[in-house]
């Protein structure tokens, strides 16, 4: 068995982060579909944090920091953008929501 | 293998399990599951933080993320009441297609980006530890001013979601 190294790290950043692109292609659901992109988010997460580590940099940890705060802010502007539409539209499921397709 | 190594199998099963969960749940199409189990794939991967030496990272993924991000998740979800939304069904022929390309995707990647090229050979033993003290000094001096309009980011959201969250939107 190889010693667990970078590539094993990034073998988990990417699978995670193809399940993340996964469930935002599949489901319907626009909180569902946040959340997998949160998982996204992550998986860059635990990349940069692997490359930091192994490079003997700490950068990368300061940019998985400043990801995580601007993830929060999205998350913040992105639920009160589904709660406002959910007012108007009372639903929060992408297939009712083609108004602007041609 | 090392206890290290047992703990890395261990966490990165746990996180790919709980993903795989939060993504597609046989049991339950309600949202509030996927929430606990984004929650739990969240832990794990704090502990593959925490195998990575990063633990100041791994404490402010489990405050940020599990704590906030989570909870904010579940305010709105039970503010949404989305119960409705379970009884829908997925669409067949759009969810394998999805999966097809993606794990096209993800072979591409693993496969032959990472496993193919090996990044990790020939590099020296890691010693880089992400304790609070030496990330807030390389935040403070070297990172000063993305720190500063991270902060100033920060306070435009929380206005914008003020204004978002007022009854009558213009």
């Amino acid at each position: 068995m190889i010693k667990v190294g970078l590539e094993h790290y990034l073998t988990v950043s990417a699978l995670l982060f193809c399940l993340g692109l996964f469930g935002v292609i599949a489901r319907r659901n626009l909180l569902v579909i946040y959340m997998c992109l949160e998982l996204m988010l992550n998986a860059a997460n635990l990349a940069f944090v692997a490359f930091s580590r192994f490079n003997n940099e700490l950068n990368g940890q300061v940019m998985v920091f400043f990801i995580v705060t601007v993830a929060a802010a999205e998350v913040a502007v992105g639920l009160a953008l589904i709660v406002a539409l959910y007012r108007k539209r009372q639903t929060a499921h992408v297939e009712d929501l083609t108004s602007m397709k041609l | 293998m090392s206890a290290g190594e047992g703990f890395f199998y261990f966490f990165a099963f746990l996180t790919l399990i709980f993903g795989a969960l939060v993504v597609y749940n046989p049991f339950s199409r309600n949202p509030v599951t996927s929430a606990m189990f984004l929650v739990l794939t969240i832990l794990s991967l704090a502990g593959l933080f925490v195998l990575l030496n990063a633990f100041f990272l791994a404490a402010i993924q489990v405050l940020v993320y599990a704590g906030a991000v989570i909870v904010l998740f579940l305010f709105v979800i039970m503010l949404l009441d989305i119960k409705a939304e379970e009884r829908r069904k997925i669409r067949v022929v759009g969810a394998v297609a999805g999966f097809v390309a993606v794990a096209a995707i993800a072979w591409m990647i693993v496969g032959r980006l990472i496993w193919g090229t090996r990044p990790g050979s020939g590099l020296p033993a890691p010693t880089v530890i992400g304790s609070t003290s030496e990330l807030g000094t390389i935040l403070f001096q070297k990172f000063l001013l993305p720190f500063e309009i991270l902060s100033l980011l920060l306070l435009v959201a929380m206005v914008g979601v003020i204004l978002l969250s007022k009854k009558d939107l213009k």
